[in-house]
């Protein structure tokens, strides 16, 4: 019995913009629950008094001087979209 | 005898003697892409008309008596996750198929400043996730000893160009090992600098707090040229530190005389095969007999790096590869009406296997209800295991152990299970968690015939002290004089 249900594999694979076949949630379903249990003997260690490292150098908010630079020109920026008009990139409509 | 069985220093020398040109360089890179690519299968792309153009130009500059720097004229292959400006870069993704960069990255200019040739772009697995280079979108790339197996991931095409004579060096990145770890199975030289050293801009990103480029040589000599030449600060990477590059090749004494080293039992223990450890036993009489002394430690939290890794990288990875939206660039699909339907059936369509499953991993732990739990913890354990680094190399200068538990295996062997296929890289993964250095260098064989790597992990910053040790080891022995026989 998975731990987790396929309704959170769907939701999952909807916040991840990921459109899935019932085959690949079943897939999924399995694969997750055998890394999430894998996962969990990190739960052997008591971490409450470790705090979190999410980067290896001691250095916070490295900023540059607030100036401003010529950035890429549009031609080449657009250049690689798949589909583009007048330096606009062109998607299927938003607002109904 | 292939010129790429000389050092950079020997053909420098002779470029300038003039008894070989650029151009001779590249003929032979090219010569032996012809010869061998079909069985080794490194490139994704070649780059032949602009380097052999560039070639000429490079000559030219010879003729005129021009004094140049160390790595003039040298080929070089470049990993396909570094971008390379009007030069496909795919990332070894159907997503990517057709993308051609608008910028380089900031290696690559600083190859350009070094005046290296660049052949063209190096297979991995997709997006750098793998260890076998079947995860390819593309292609699987063979071991060059025996193309039955595989060279190791991801910067497997990086380790196998090298190793087959198709290029003198490569650039690789490393996440997990993905340059150590391909470079023991092809039985090169790989380093992961310590995070920071080299600047990742234009580094299509997989984990950011994990990923380094790093250089992939025959020799420890050419490894320490082609770092200095890769790293320092970028304005354009907040995350490059601001620290001197020192002469990497200065650092080449061969005297390791009173190198106290450390050698954890959790990387001679269990889950690492007795190939690997009798190869490091030997390796450490080797550096004993040249007055360095070892001691065994530990580092108590090793075993939980492998889950800790899987969930930070992945969870970063599922945030980093939500820009391949079919929106500026890459793939788009044909088969959706509404925004939110492109994004998912572009995605769908664009990635493979190994990449979906390590973004529903990330998107599920960094999830609502679930953060704390898997995300937030694994970050904790990453700081303990980082202290475990720190406390040995309060009394230690350097930690040696097994580049991976095995040597290759054969293709098509573990794809199937992912938690084996994880398994190759408990003895790298400890090392980007706590953002040290860490070289393998070639240090024996397997029954199968296919190379073990010997890897040696030092302080912050100190990739001297490990160029020092590996050089002096590698002097002392001869695994870097054999090739494989393709």
């Amino acid at each position: 019995m998975s731990r987790i249900s396929m309704e959170q594999v769907k939701h999952v694979a909807h916040l991840a913009r990921l459109a899935i076949t019932e085959e690949e949630a079943q897939q999924f379903q399995h694969q997750l629950d055998q890394m999430i249990s894998f996962a969990e003997q990190l739960n052997e260690l008591d971490t409450d008094q470790v705090n979190p490292t999410s980067h290896v150098l001691d250095m916070k908010n490295v900023m540059r001087e607030d100036v401003a630079k010529p950035g890429l020109p549009v031609a080449e920026v657009v250049k690689n979209a798949p589909d583009s008009k007048e330096g606009y990139i062109r998607v299927p409509s938003i607002i109904e | 005898m292939s010129l790429f069985e000389q050092k950079v220093s020997e053909l420098h020398e002779r470029l300038h003697k003039k008894e070989i040109s650029v151009t001779d360089l590249v003929d032979e890179s090219y010569k032996r892409i012809g010869q061998v690519e079909d069985k080794v299968k490194a490139f994704l792309t070649l780059d032949e008309e602009n380097a052999r153009n560039q070639a000429k130009q490079l000559d030219d500059q010879i003729v005129k008596g021009e004094n140049k720097g160390a790595l003039f004229g040298m080929p070089i292959g470049v990993k396909d996750n570094i971008v390379t400006k009007n030069l496909r870069t795919t990332c070894a993704s159907k997503i990517l198929e057709n993308f051609d960069p608008i910028y380089d990255a900031t290696v690559v200019q600083k190859l350009q400043q070094a005046e290296t040739v660049t052949i063209g772009k190096l297979n991995m697995d997709e997006f750098a996730m793998g260890s076998s280079n079947e995860n390819s979108a593309y292609q699987a790339t063979r071991n060059p000893w025996n193309t039955d197996y595989v060279p190791g991931g991801s910067s497997g095409g990086s380790a196998a160009s090298v190793a087959s004579g198709e290029v003198l060096f490569s650039l690789g990145s490393d996440t997990g090992g993905s340059i150590r770890q391909p470079a023991a199975y092809c039985g090169v030289v790989g380093l992961k600098p310590t995070y920071g050293r080299v600047s990742r801009f234009g580094l299509v990103a997989f984990a950011s707090s994990l990923d380094q480029i790093g250089p992939i040589t025959r020799t420890v000599e050419d490894n320490a040229y082609l770092l200095e030449a890769i790293s320092g600060i970028d304005p354009m990477d907040s995350t490059s530190a601001n620290v001197d590059v020192p002469s990497f090749v200065n650092s080449l004494t061969g005297d390791v005389r009173g190198l106290k080293i450390a050698v954890p039992k959790e990387y001679l223990g269990e889950g690492v095969g007795e190939e690997a450890r009798n190869s490091v036993l030997e390796a450490l009489k080797v550096l004993e007999g040249l007055g360095a002394k070892w001691e065994e430690v530990s580092l108590p939290h090793s075993k939980y790096a492998l889950a800790a890794y899987y969930l930070l990288s992945s969870s970063e990875a599922s945030a980093n590869l939500s820009r391949f939206d079919g929106v500026r660039y890459g793939h788009r699909t044909d088969n959706a009406e509404t925004l939110i339907e492109m994004y998912k059936q572009t995605r769908a369509e664009g990635f493979g296997d190994e990449v979906k499953r390590r973004i529903m991993l990330g998107t599920f732990s960094l999830s609502s209800g679930y953060y704390d739990a898997y995300y937030k913890k694994a970050q904790k354990v990453r700081t303990l295991i980082k202290k475990d680094f720190e406390d040995v190399f309060e009394k230690y200068d350097l930690i040696v152990g097994p580049t991976t538990p095995t040597p290759a295996f054969k293709i098509g062997e573990k794809v199937d299970d992912p938690l084996t296929m994880y398994a190759n890289d408990i003895l790298t993964i400890p090392v980007n968690l706590a953002g040290v250095p860490g070289i393998s260098v070639p240090c024996g064989f397997g029954s199968n015939g296919l190379p073990l790597g010997l890897q040696m992990i030092g302080k912050h910053f100190d990739e001297s002290t490990i160029y020092r040790a590996a050089h002096a080891f590698e002097q002392a022995t001869d695994f870097h004089k054999q090739f494989p026989k393709l």
